[in-house]
């Protein structure tokens, strides 16, 4: 690779990692682009920084692709090891990468509680509403009635709206953009990482091939757009009825708080003691 | 930070539960960080953490539960610190696919499992050894693991310390295999002066990054912490030394379960730790570890006092096990009595090493649950010696 064309971003990309697991056209990539766009426009140094993430697809954004400390943990379980890692070394950024299935399914636990602490943690988690790496199951995320590789006669149950289970949980950022809205999603992970209290953003992501496969649209592009077309801004949002927001996705910010995060708190905890 | 340390543990002779004493010996061995989720009977290992961690400056957290306990542990670990995490049967059974994790990814830590009766729910405050097998094999895959038995509240403080220190020797979880009786028992605890005892740390790399290999070494590697500037990959996934993962060829696992293994094979030696009394002219020998073992060595000691030619075997170490001291001794004795409160798991081992050598006969509890009541055991030592 000759300097001259080298990435704007290459220097926060490990070369060993240069080799992507995802699928073509998967939004994985976008909004991996995305978070790198946050870290360099606010000039963070990304060797202080850890990127924890889960299992699925969306774990392996930042694992092996960062050039920075990176933890790829079990499935679920990210926001344990986060909270482990932040509470150790207060000083460094630490960042969660977690999809629908393991945050919101196996994880959704440690979701809520990350949250009522308000540890000083953003987790990204990506929403392409269907489990992808294991071929297309249904997701707590799925819409209901739609058919998937194990819901072949519709799904009968209804998904999550993860942004309102975070906010009642307590966290003082809660935002939600998709992969087409980018320039939304760039800022909000500017806002999550400068956050002193638990920040979530969900990204509802393009699946081309998993969910696009069974809601009829394969084309990357096609899928993008499909998410254009679904979204509502929340102030428009705001005025609409919930039949009318049926199958759509409410983008913008829910939350934006000041709160006394965990590590500052426990900080506080031990000069108390220490008195 | 050692005047700190001063101001909360004395040293002398204090009465203390065995729970509390793992406390004290977690602090002076350098933990730091401490995950909990409440259980029977461990209780009052997080008790004592949550009043001692914030005077030396370490961190206590209640979690939601025992998988995000060990998860943050083992989080902590990579953020530099000495962590450890306490439970019983249940949680150590919940916590099991993030200790295969931290011996997939070489991360000290320590786990204190105080077993109580199951299987499930079962009897949470009385004493069993159920949990040998799920210390040994708990977590899916091939693997070796460091496990301890203590047997009393002074072997709680000073195993608790020998398990940090072979963690962060080996790079490995250990867990203490404690039970009830040991955990509740209170009584006097021996506590050293703060500088004669020996405390381990953790390799570090003393290498520029593009030359240090963090992973897979059988003399272990050495870890380089986050945020150190190392931009540390660490998986669970097959990977190589420099911890990026390979899942696409065979050889690859076989070199990662291979030194993964052999970093505790090679070593065995080193880390096991077996107690013998009364052995050279024994005929019989008792075998026996935790509670048991203070049973078995009062037993062994009236024995004597008849005459009878009984020897004593404890092991402080289950995990590894201590082939070729138990295989020394097989071949010294005529007959073999293993002593455990359960159905009989240590015994597996000790025929595995002793067959075709010696008979090796088992002796639960005659109530299991509870303590082996030295008249029995002493009549079926004496029917056994005969």
């Amino acid at each position: 690779m000759s300097a001259k064309y080298q990435h704007p971003l290459m220097a926060y990309i490990r070369r060993a990692g240069l080799r992507q697991p995802h699928c073509a056209g998967c939004g994985n990539g976008i909004i991996a682009q995305c978070m790198l766009r946050a870290i360099d426009e606010l000039g963070f140094n990304i060797g202080n920084m850890v990127f924890v993430s889960g299992i699925g697809c969306s774990s392996w954004i930042p694992s092996p692709f960062f050039n920075a400390d990176t933890l790829h943990t079990t499935h679920g379980r990210a926001l344990g090891f986060a909270t482990g890692v932040k509470l150790s070394n207060p000083e460094l950024h630490v960042v969660v990468f977690t999809g629908d299935g393991d945050g919101a399914a196996i994880g959704g636990n440690h979701l809520i509680h990350a949250s009522r602490r308000n540890i000083e943690i953003l987790t990204i988690l990506v929403n392409n509403r269907i489990y992808g790496m294991t071929g297309g199951q249904v997701a707590p995320t799925t819409p209901h009635g739609m058919k998937t590789i194990t819901t072949p006669y519709g799904n009968i149950e209804y998904p999550f709206d993860l942004c309102r289970l975070v906010e009642a949980s307590g966290a003082s950022y809660v935002a939600r953009s998709t992969t087409f809205h980018l320039k939304q999603l760039v800022s909000y992970m500017k806002k999550g990482l400068q956050k002193k209290g638990f920040a979530f953003i969900e990204v509802v992501s393009n699946c081309p091939v998993q969910y696009g496969r069974y809601a009829g649209v394969r084309d990357p592009v096609e899928s993008l757009m499909r998410l254009k077309d679904l979204s509502i801004p929340r102030s428009q949002a705001k005025s609409m009825s919930k039949a009318q927001l049926e199958g759509h996705i409410v983008i913008g910010e829910f939350v934006d708080m000041d709160v006394l995060g965990l590590t500052k708190a426990y900080k506080e905890l031990l000069t108390e003691v220490d008195a | 930070m050692k005047t700190r340390l001063k101001k909360i543990i004395e040293p002398g002779t204090h009465l203390m539960m065995g729970n509390e004493a793992c406390a004290f010996g977690a602090i002076l061995a350098g933990c730091r960080y401490f995950a909990f989720y409440p259980i029977t009977p461990a209780n009052e290992i997080a008790e004592q953490m949550s009043t001692l961690l914030p005077k030396v400056g370490g961190i206590y957290i209640q979690m939601e539960d025992e998988i995000s306990s060990i998860a943050s542990v083992i989080g902590s670990s990579w953020a530099g610190k000495k962590a450890m995490v306490a439970t019983s049967g249940p949680g150590f059974t919940l916590m099991q696919e993030n200790i295969g994790y931290a011996v997939m990814t070489e991360t000290p830590c320590v786990i204190v499992d105080v077993q109580r009766c199951g299987p499930s729910t079962g009897t949470p405050p009385l004493p069993m050894q159920g949990d040998v097998y799920q210390a040994r094999r708990g977590s899916h895959g091939e693997y070796e693991i460091i496990s301890l038995a203590p047997s009393s509240a002074q072997d709680m403080f000073q195993l608790t310390i020998e398990a940090f220190n072979l963690a962060e020797a080996y790079r490995t979880p250990v867990v203490v295999l404690s039970d009830a009786l040991v955990g509740h028992t209170t009584e006097s605890v021996e506590i050293p002066d703060l500088g004669t005892v020996d405390i381990v740390e953790r390799k570090k790399p003393t290498k520029p990054p593009e030359e240090t290999r963090p992973f897979l070494d059988e003399d272990v590697a050495p870890m380089p912490i986050l945020g150190s500037g190392y931009s540390v990959h660490v998986t669970a996934s097959t990977h190589d030394e420099t911890g990026l993962r390979n899942v696409e060829s065979p050889n690859s696992v076989d070199n990662l379960v291979r030194k993964l293994c052999m970093k505790i094979r090679k070593h065995r030696n080193e880390i096991v730790k077996v107690e013998t009394r009364y052995l050279d002219d024994a005929e019989v020998v008792l075998i026996a570890y935790g509670s048991v073992a203070r049973s078995a060595l009062y037993v062994v000691k009236r024995a004597r006092e008849e005459g009878l030619k009984v020897g004593y075997v404890r092991l402080i170490m289950l995990w590894p096990f201590p082939d070729d001291q138990i295989l020394d001794v097989a071949r010294k004795v005529k007959k073999i009595m293993v002593l455990e409160n359960n159905m009989g798991q240590i015994v597996n081992e000790v025929r595995r090493v002793a067959d075709g050598i010696v008979e090796v006969k088992f002796l639960s509890p005659r109530i299991l649950g509870t303590i082996h009541e030295p008249s029995y055991v002493m009549e079926k030592l004496k029917e056994f010696y005969e």
